[in-house]
């Protein structure tokens, strides 16, 4: 009690230094929040987008089915049972027919991956409804897949694709419907068709090469078909989203070492100039843990006043960011990622960057006041030590 | 034994270490103080006064001799027990006053009773009654910085009575003070010393002080070279 009044009068009595450590710490701390707030955002969006456009509640995949690697999709399908089919009637499965194959947009080749599903399917948020319509081949695709085939909708192209047999097939498809997401997976080089369609294409009737599951979907795993998690298909998200929080921890390690240090620098000194004031203490029946509590606790304060400090400028800096995002203008990354960033600030991420703050704000403090316990009282009131 | 003795001094001496060798600061000191005596210690500077007072007030410990307070040994005590010795049984009063500057007089006169976890209402009749003593009622939320020095070293005497110790230490209490201030807070002290019975002990080569002391050991070279009453103490005083 007597160690927090001493330490917050002496701390305002401190001025200019004291709120200079104060300044410095406090960016610290919005660094740190705002920077793993953006992360946490990103992250948040980036799992809810793969979600809504991809992975549903997790896939049942061919066992052969790599989607890395085209060569492995001519023998990763198979005929759909009777218990799949009762399941897409349901809605509880979307049936995905995997298919290379090249494009001609004015007569350049690319290669794309034909993908037939269900129009019916509402699982994933691909305008699949465009595509109901059997009668002629209709695709549709994603904007950075109609940039890159300079097509806009309406236009036709030609495609070139093997059936079962490996025979070369063409026909020209209709661009009826061009969607903007956020998941590059969905749409670079991959062009969208109705499972019929591309079924009677290759002539894989009733095959498919894997089903995008439903929330609800809660069937576990069959012998013909690989359950794949979600947690696997997001698994490259996690992984730019941990390389990302580590690289910005570098930086703000830096800003924190160094407002950590300017409060070692301070208690040194203070320490130092204020061995009369140690020697009084210990002379008025305080005793030496005591007293170097006093002092922990003081360089310590600096934390505590930091933390409101950054909140006066900082909670309505995140506020404002959370609802009105952050534009990068990133361009096309290949990234799961919006244009648009909205920070997430959860109580969680607060609750530890301050605990680590001060704690850390309380280590250095206690390191220089250890000196304490080695005074003699007798020269500390004399204030002639060292 | 005189039950009335309170501070016993045995054979004290002092080295300290300088050098590859050591300085004797104290040779050989024997002495006792009775309750409420109001006794100095004078001489040359360097004679060891201050050292001395030091060890009766357990901020060091002799390099060889035994010394009580209040029939407690002082040699061998723990960090924590002579802490709580000063805390509960002797005042020190400096020649440089000591006030903690981020506190008020009240806060300052406080501060030995919040480490006695004296209750709130104790607290505050004790803090205010020592400020009476030293007639500073009126400056209870001043800061030090805006006190005199005749004010301030009233502040410090408040702080060391306030817990009502056995025994108050007083090195060179009016080194820093004019003649005025010097008597000011002589009398004041005197008058707790009769009242309170409180022993004083002061380190001093102030004439003032001596004017007021009823016993005065004169100490040279670390060594006790006078013990004499002071017939007419008081006498002379302002
Ligand atoms: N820590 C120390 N190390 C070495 N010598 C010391 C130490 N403390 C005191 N001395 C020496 O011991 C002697 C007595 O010192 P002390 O401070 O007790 O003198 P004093 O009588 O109080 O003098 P003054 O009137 O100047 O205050 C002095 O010669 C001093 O230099
Ligand atoms: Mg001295």
């Amino acid at each position: 009690m007597i160690a927090f009044k001493l330490a917050y009068r002496n701390l305002i009595g401190a001025g200019l230094r004291t709120w200079l450590n104060v300044t410095v710490l406090s960016f610290a701390y919005v660094v740190i929040i705002f920077h793993q707030g953006l992360i946490d955002g990103w992250h948040r969006q980036g799992l809810l987008d793969l979600k809504a456009w991809e992975v549903g509640g997790g896939h049942l995949w061919h066992p052969a089915y790599n989607r890395y690697d085209p060569i492995t999709f001519q023998d990763s399908h198979r005929n759909i049972d009777d218990k799949l089919i009762k399941k897409f009637n349901e809605g509880q499965i979307a049936p995905v027919l995997v298919v290379q194959a090249s494009a001609y947009p004015d007569g350049r080749l690319i290669s794309v991956i034909l993908k037939g599903i269900a129009p019916r399917q509402e699982i994933v948020s691909i305008p699949t409804r465009y595509l109901a319509d059997n009668n002629a081949v209709n695709a549709v695709i994603g904007t950075r897949m109609a940039k890159l085939m300079k097509v806009k909708e309406g236009d036709n192209i030609l495609i070139r694709w093997r059936d079962k047999n490996g025979v070369f097939d063409a026909t020209e498809v209709h661009i009826i419907k061009i969607f903007k997401c956020d998941v590059p997976s969905v749409d670079n080089g991959q062009i969208w068709l109705s499972l019929e369609n591309l079924q009677k294409m290759t002539g894989l009737v009733n095959e498919a090469t894997y089903f995008i599951l439903s929330e609800s979907y809660n069937e576990g795993k069959t012998d013909e078909w690989k359950f794949i998690p979600p947690s696997y298909l997001t698994r490259e998200l996690d992984e730019i989203i941990r390389s990302k929080r580590g690289g910005g921890m570098i930086m703000q390690g830096i800003l924190l070492i160094i407002a950590l240090l300017a409060i070692f620098d301070t208690q040194v000194l203070s320490i130092f100039r204020r061995q009369r004031e140690i020697g009084t203490y210990i002379a008025l029946g305080m005793t030496r843990p005591q007293v170097i509590g006093i002092f922990t606790v003081e360089g310590a304060a600096h934390s505590v006043f930091a933390a409101l400090a950054g909140a006066v400028y900082g909670i309505p800096l995140f506020i404002y960011l959370a609802k009105y995002g952050i534009s990068f203008g990133f361009g096309d990354m290949g990234l799961t990622l919006a244009d648009t960033l909205y920070p997430y600030y959860s109580l969680e991420l607060i609750f530890w960057t301050v605990l680590i703050v001060v704690l850390a704000a309380t280590i250095v403090s206690y390191l220089p006041a250890r000196r304490i316990a080695k005074m003699k009282p007798t020269e500390a009131l004399k204030g002639k030590l060292q | 034994m005189n039950k009335d003795t309170i501070i016993r001094l045995e054979r004290i001496v002092k080295n300290f270490p300088v050098g590859t060798g050591y300085f004797t600061a104290l040779n050989n000191i024997t002495l006792k103080f009775e309750k409420g005596e109001f006794a100095g210690l004078v001489g040359p500077s360097g004679s060891g006064k201050t050292t001395l007072l030091n060890i009766i007030g357990s901020l060091d410990t002799p390099t060889e001799g035994k010394a009580s307070i209040m029939d407690k040994s002082l040699i061998g005590l723990s960090h924590k027990e002579s802490a709580q010795l000063r805390s509960k049984h002797i005042g020190f009063i400096f020649q440089t006053y000591n006030l903690l500057p981020v506190y008020t007089v009240y806060e300052n006169v406080e501060f030995t009773l919040l480490l006695q976890k004296v209750p709130l209402s104790e607290r505050r009749k004790a803090v205010m009654e020592a400020l009476e003593w030293v007639g500073l009622t009126d400056k209870v939320n001043s800061k030090p910085s805006m006190l005199s020095g005749g004010e301030s070293q009233r502040v410090a005497i408040a702080r060391s009575m306030v817990k009502k110790p056995e025994v108050v230490l007083a090195d060179e209490p009016t080194a820093n003070l004019d003649s005025v201030n010097s008597h000011h807070i002589l009398q004041t002290m005197k008058k707790l010393n009769e009242e309170l019975k409180v022993t004083f002990i002061f380190a001093t080569h102030d004439e003032k002080v001596m004017q007021y002391l009823s016993r005065i050991i004169s100490l040279a070279d670390g060594k006790i070279v006078g013990d004499t009453i002071n017939p007419n103490h008081g006498s002379n005083a302002q």
